[in-house]
């Protein structure tokens, strides 16, 4: 870290539409390694947001800060107007419990980088069974829909497989399906296909074109597919040791970025 | 003949026989859950709860279970708590083995990769059905095999209990040498004894991992395959994940 200079970080905060993200002054070290540091960020309901940038600037801990899995060391975070870790009494704010955080980050979903599918399970099975424990559906509900879902991803004759009968390319899209099916409102995708063979990627991006284009839920996605991001964003975060360092549209961010840093590191990963 | 009257003792070693299986099998019994509530006392966020569990752990673990089954026969009841042999031997042995197994509860419960565990956080599951249906379907497997050894070892230990009184297998052997002059081959059959017994028992281990693995959803070869000879010479121990 430490390569690009510190002066006036871009504030990503502009964005239109109501907030379903909003982060203020966020805070996040392992230890002496301080991570992020007075992150602001919004992002508007119903946005694409592409979020790119080297390995270790702090992506992936975005991501599991907005749903939960870390918990910041200073800063707010807002759910779709609801603070994650604190509660607003008389106007000012307290640390709140596991179950508010927990009740918050519910219309949050989290797709990774390594599928984390549930091994002992069926495709079928890791679809519907979230969504019995989470909607509170009686199971053959949760199975109908689940099997609808898993169409939708191209999985239809494959349900009732185990993920180490399915290659990566599909035990991504049954995980996509999963996280789909709880009905999130807000979609975190952490550079989704870089665990998979090359020939694998396409029908996990096709996946999420068809979401980004069809639906109107608010996604974020990490990646290093600079033109996969440019095709289906709206807005493109390019991200550098803790900071947002080029906001905007992918046509002005991948075409003209501001940081020569950015147009650096642009090239080196359209090179790969 | 000595031969002879290793057999007409026979019926008597067979009482022993079962007592060491009733109390292997009890102690056992009792280690399961115990071993179960203490790893998860090792690992609640409630930190009492660890000291608690560790102290108990440490206190088996750390002290000779002779001097236990001691203590639990003879000293308790000065505090006013009786206990009958069967009931000493069976807790001072189920808690001892708790003690140890719960480190293999424990490692095993730990093993569970950190990812499935977000995902489940992800997922927003309810904390118990993600031990009962993420994490303990992928540890149970795990320890099954170190589960058996120790219902093994169970087996041998027993021979303890004869300390308050229980007459299981060593014991009547012990006694029928000393009393009778009955000695070298009454031993020859209780190390035979023994070996059947341990037999069995790992065959019953085998069974129940298969069980377990099916229970899991792991994919366990049919009985069919393994025993038709024209089948894939699979080993036994070759359970598909
Ligand atoms: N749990 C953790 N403990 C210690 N360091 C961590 C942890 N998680 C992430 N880090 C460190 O934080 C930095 C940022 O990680 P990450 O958010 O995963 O980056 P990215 O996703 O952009 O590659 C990395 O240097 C990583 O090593
Ligand atoms: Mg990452």
């Amino acid at each position: 870290m430490g390569i690009v200079d510190r002066s006036e970080p871009m504030k990503a905060t502009a964005s239109q539409g109501r907030p379903i993200v909003r982060m203020r002054g966020v805070r996040k070290a392992f230890g002496p390694r301080v991570i992020l540091e007075g992150l602001d960020l919004d992002v508007g309901a119903g946005e694409k947001v592409a979020l790119i940038g080297p390995s270790g600037s702090g992506k992936t801990t975005i991501l599991r800060l907005l749903i939960g899995l870390t918990e910041p060391d200073a800063g707010t975070i807002e759910i779709d107007g609801q603070y994650l870790w604190h509660s607003s009494r008389g106007g000012t704010l307290e640390r709140a419990d596991e179950a508010h955080a927990r009740q918050v980050r519910r219309c949050v979903g989290m797709v990774f980088q390594q599928f984390n599918l549930f091994p002992h399970m069926t495709a079928l099975q890791n679809v519907h069974e979230p969504m019995e424990q989470v909607l509170r559906l009686k199971r053959p509900e949760a199975k109908e829909r689940a099997r609808a879902l898993l169409a939708r991803v191209g999985l239809g004759e494959h349900v009732d497989k185990r993920p180490s009968q399915l290659s990566g390319g599909q035990q991504q899209r049954v995980a996509i399906a999963r996280s789909l099916g709880l009905q999130p409102k807000l979609m975190l995708f952490d550079e989704v296909t870089s665990a998979l063979d090359p020939e694998l990627v396409g029908e996990v991006l096709g996946v999420l074109r068809e979401l980004a284009h069809e639906t109107d839920m608010t996604m974020l996605i990490v990646t290093h597919e600079i033109r996969f991001a440019a095709d289906i964003a709206d807005r493109v975060l390019v991200f550098d040791a803790g900071r947002v360092v080029e906001d905007g549209s992918p046509e002005i961010v991948l075409k003209d970025p501001s940081h020569p840093r950015t147009r650096q590191f642009l090239r080196a990963i359209l090179e790969r | 003949m000595a031969g002879e009257s290793t057999f007409v003792y026979l019926p008597y070693l067979m009482g022993g026989v079962v007592t060491t299986l009733q109390i292997t099998a009890l102690a056992m019994l009792l280690a399961l859950p115990v071993s179960f509530l203490l790893a998860l006392g090792r690992m609640s966020s409630f930190a009492p709860a660890r000291w608690g569990a560790g102290f108990v752990i440490e206190l088996f673990r750390g002290t000779s279970a002779v001097v236990q089954l001691f203590w639990a026969f003879y000293v308790l009841p000065f505090f006013g708590v009786e206990l009958s042999p069967l009931a000493a031997g069976v807790l001072v042995l189920g808690l001892n083995e708790g003690s140890y197994f719960s480190e293999v509860v424990r490692a095993s419960l730990k093993s569970i990769v950190a990812g499935q565990r977000e995902a489940a956080v992800a997922l927003h599951l309810p904390r118990f059905y993600t031990f009962r249906r993420i994490v303990l379907p992928q540890a149970l497997p795990i320890m099954v095999p170190p589960f058996g050894n120790a219902a093994v070892l169970m087996l041998k230990f027993t021979a303890l209990t004869s300390l308050v009184t229980i007459q299981e297998l060593s014991f009547r052997a012990g006694l029928l040498r000393s009393n009778l002059g009955v000695s070298s081959d009454i031993y020859g059959v209780v190390l035979a004894i023994y070996f059947a017994l341990a037999v069995g028992m790992a065959s019953l281990v085998w069974l129940a991992e298969r069980a377990v693995n099916r229970w899991a959803g792991r994919e366990v070869i049919p009985w069919r395959e393994l025993t038709s000879r024209r089948a894939s010479p699979a080993p036994k121990w070759a359970f598909r994940r």
